[in-house]
């Protein structure tokens, strides 16, 4: 298990950078942290709409959406949550919300 | 990085067929990493149970999959394999190489990873064994600029399609699986590398019904090859046949007695019994034919595939987990394959498909257990296909029958009220 630190802040991750008490840990700085190592030159409100849809959604299920429900939910298309999100919606996204990362045969 | 004392591996360097650990152990000599590969599978040999931590997620930037994570869980006795994460490179059509493209991702595969293979994997992809985080990027840009080399599928996605030899070297291939195996790997890019399905799909194609990529066994889309119109028969070369000028099985199988013969090792045991000889001219009723190649692959310099060819299109196979394991169901008896129009025919199919099954689907659900679950005759109307009788091996035997409303005539609305008119209670 390591640790990273970011604007005064430490939090627990593991080997891919996931947060490993998810979104207990998470904060604002997580958010900062995570667009410095996944290519997101700026946070935008689309940004924003997408975690607040993985983490809604997270609470409510349990789990993380489908992508076609991020897509409907949120109303972007899969292109545009990979420009928004480099390593798109697992990697990425997933991983700025605090939700666990994403297992099976992947 | 030092050797191991490795007493079980030792062990697999006897014996006639290729070491993989002579292998690594000479890999070793020029990237001892592989030292420690070989050090925490004798530790796995020895404990019985895997060294791999669960999952990783890892891979490069503008694609969610390619790249499988992994990391060891004894990463101290084996920093070597740390990170040990594997690269999936999608392979040219049926794995033809020249020399030169090998040897230059070989010198990049030993500056950026462990200089281990998969030559290759079951999918197809080749597959590079072992690298750390920091090298991927560097590692898929040079692919990319110096090599046009791409990564293969991972994921929930479709997975790099893969062909058999088809047309480049082989008499029955009734399509050319390589052009059509290109041309959906390169239509179906944007699906290959970002996942956007319920879960995985992939694609084998096989010229003819010998299967040779196992396209019916491990493809949620199998193209196999076939013909509709006559078996071609070169009567001269039966005869050569019949006086041992030609080998049965291209001489592959000997002869079952002292002589080839064409009553026992053909004629009898073609499925439908739509063979016979008249004198010694062969003779097929093509209408019972089933296209099983049984006698080609006997007699393949007499006996050649119609003229009329394209491909039968079966879904749904998929391995045990979960509903239990399948083999492909009949969707499509016949289509063209044509390479001039873009395999038209081919790309209306997987597109029906995926709109019914991308919307449809459950969360990891593959096709074959969503055709099971909405039931094929539900499957076969969204695919816009008239049910027709070889889509059954067998009717069904059970009287369970759905009718839609609009079938019956009346439809479901009824009133108990004017049923107690006629049947008092
Ligand atoms: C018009 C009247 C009836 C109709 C249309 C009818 C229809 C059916 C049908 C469709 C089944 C299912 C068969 C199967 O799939 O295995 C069935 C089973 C059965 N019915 Fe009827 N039934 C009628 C009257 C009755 C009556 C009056 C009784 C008993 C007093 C009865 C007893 C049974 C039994 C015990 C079974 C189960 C048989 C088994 O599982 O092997 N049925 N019936
Ligand atoms: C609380 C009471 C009952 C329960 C929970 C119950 C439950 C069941 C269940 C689960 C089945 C299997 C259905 C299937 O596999 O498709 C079944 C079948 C059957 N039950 Fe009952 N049952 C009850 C009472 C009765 C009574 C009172 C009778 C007859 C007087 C009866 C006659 C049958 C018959 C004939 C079948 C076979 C139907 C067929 O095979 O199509 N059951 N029941
Ligand atoms: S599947 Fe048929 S066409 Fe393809 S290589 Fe095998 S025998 Fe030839
Ligand atoms: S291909 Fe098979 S079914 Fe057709 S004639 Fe030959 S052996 Fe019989």
């Amino acid at each position: 298990m390591a640790t990273v630190e970011h604007k005064g802040k430490t939090f627990n991750v593991d080997e891919d950078g996931f947060l490993t008490k998810g979104m207990e840990e998470w904060s604002e700085e997580w958010v900062d942290y995570v667009k410095s190592i996944e290519g997101i030159e700026e946070l935008t409100d689309e940004h924003r709409k997408i975690i607040d849809i993985l983490q809604d959604y997270f609470k409510k299920n349990g789990i993380a959406p489908m992508v076609r429900i991020l897509s409907k939910t949120t109303g972007f298309p899969l292109k545009r949550i990979y420009e928004l999100f480099p390593s798109g919606p697992g990697k990425g996204a997933c991983k700025m919300a605090g939700l666990p990362k994403p297992t099976g045969c992947v | 990085m030092p050797k191991h004392d490795t007493p079980l591996m030792d062990e697999l360097e006897k014996g006639p067929w290729p070491s993989f650990v002579s292998d690594l152990k000479r890999q070793a000599e020029k990237s001892p990493q592989c030292w420690d590969i070989v050090g925490q599978m004798e530790l796995s040999y020895k404990d019985r149970m895997t060294h791999w931590k669960h999952g990783g997620i890892v891979g490069v930037f503008g694609y969610g999959g390619g790249i499988v994570g992994r990391y060891s869980d004894v990463p101290d006795k084996f920093p070597g394999v740390a990170h040990f994460h594997t690269v999936r490179l999608n392979q040219p059509s049926s794995k033809f190489y020249r020399t030169d493209l090998l040897r230059k991702l070989c010198d990049l595969w030993e500056k950026r990873g462990s200089g281990m293979t998969n030559l290759h994997g079951s999918t197809g992809d080749l597959i590079l064994l072992g690298t750390k985080t920091e090298e991927l990027e560097p590692l898929f840009y040079e692919l990319t600029h110096d090599l046009e080399w791409d990564l293969g599928g991972s994921g929930s996605n479709l997975r790099t399609p893969a062909c058999c030899i088809g047309k480049a070297r082989c008499e029955w291939a009734c399509y050319d699986t390589q052009a059509a195996c290109y041309a959906m790997t390169m239509k179906y890019q944007d699906e290959i590398h970002r996942p956007a399905f319920p879960y995985k799909f992939k694609f084998k194609f096989s010229g003819c019904a010998n299967d040779c990529v196992a396209a019916l066994a491990r493809s949620d889309l199998s193209a196999i090859g076939t013909w509709r119109d006559n078996i071609r028969i070169d009567q001269a070369e039966v005869k050569n046949y019949l006086s041992g000028a030609n080998k049965a099985n291209g001489g592959g199988t000997p002869a079952k007695g002292d002589k080839f013969d064409i009553q026992k090792e053909v004629i009898d045991l073609c499925p439908t019994g739509c063979m016979w000889m008249e004198g010694d001219t062969l003779k097929i009723d093509d209408a019972e034919c089933t296209r099983c190649m049984h006698c080609l692959n006997v007699m393949p310099k007499a006996l050649r595939p119609g003229l009329d060819q394209g491909a039968s299109l079966l879904m749904g196979a998929k391995a045990p987990i979960l509903d239990g394991a399948q083999l492909g169901t009949l969707i499509v008896p016949f289509i063209k394959m044509d390479p001039e129009n873009e395999f038209e025919e081919l790309v209306d199919v997987i597109e029906k498909c995926w709109d019914y099954w991308m919307e449809n689907g459950k969360n990891r659900e593959r096709l074959g257990e969503t055709i099971q679950r909405v039931g094929l005759p539900t499957f076969l109307r969204v695919m816009e296909i008239e049910p027709i009788p070889q889509h059954v091996r067998e009717p069904r035997s059970n009287p369970y029958v759905f009718w839609r409303e609009e079938e019956v005539e009346g439809g479901w609305q009824r009133d108990i009220k004017e049923f107690r008119k006629k049947h008092a209670q």
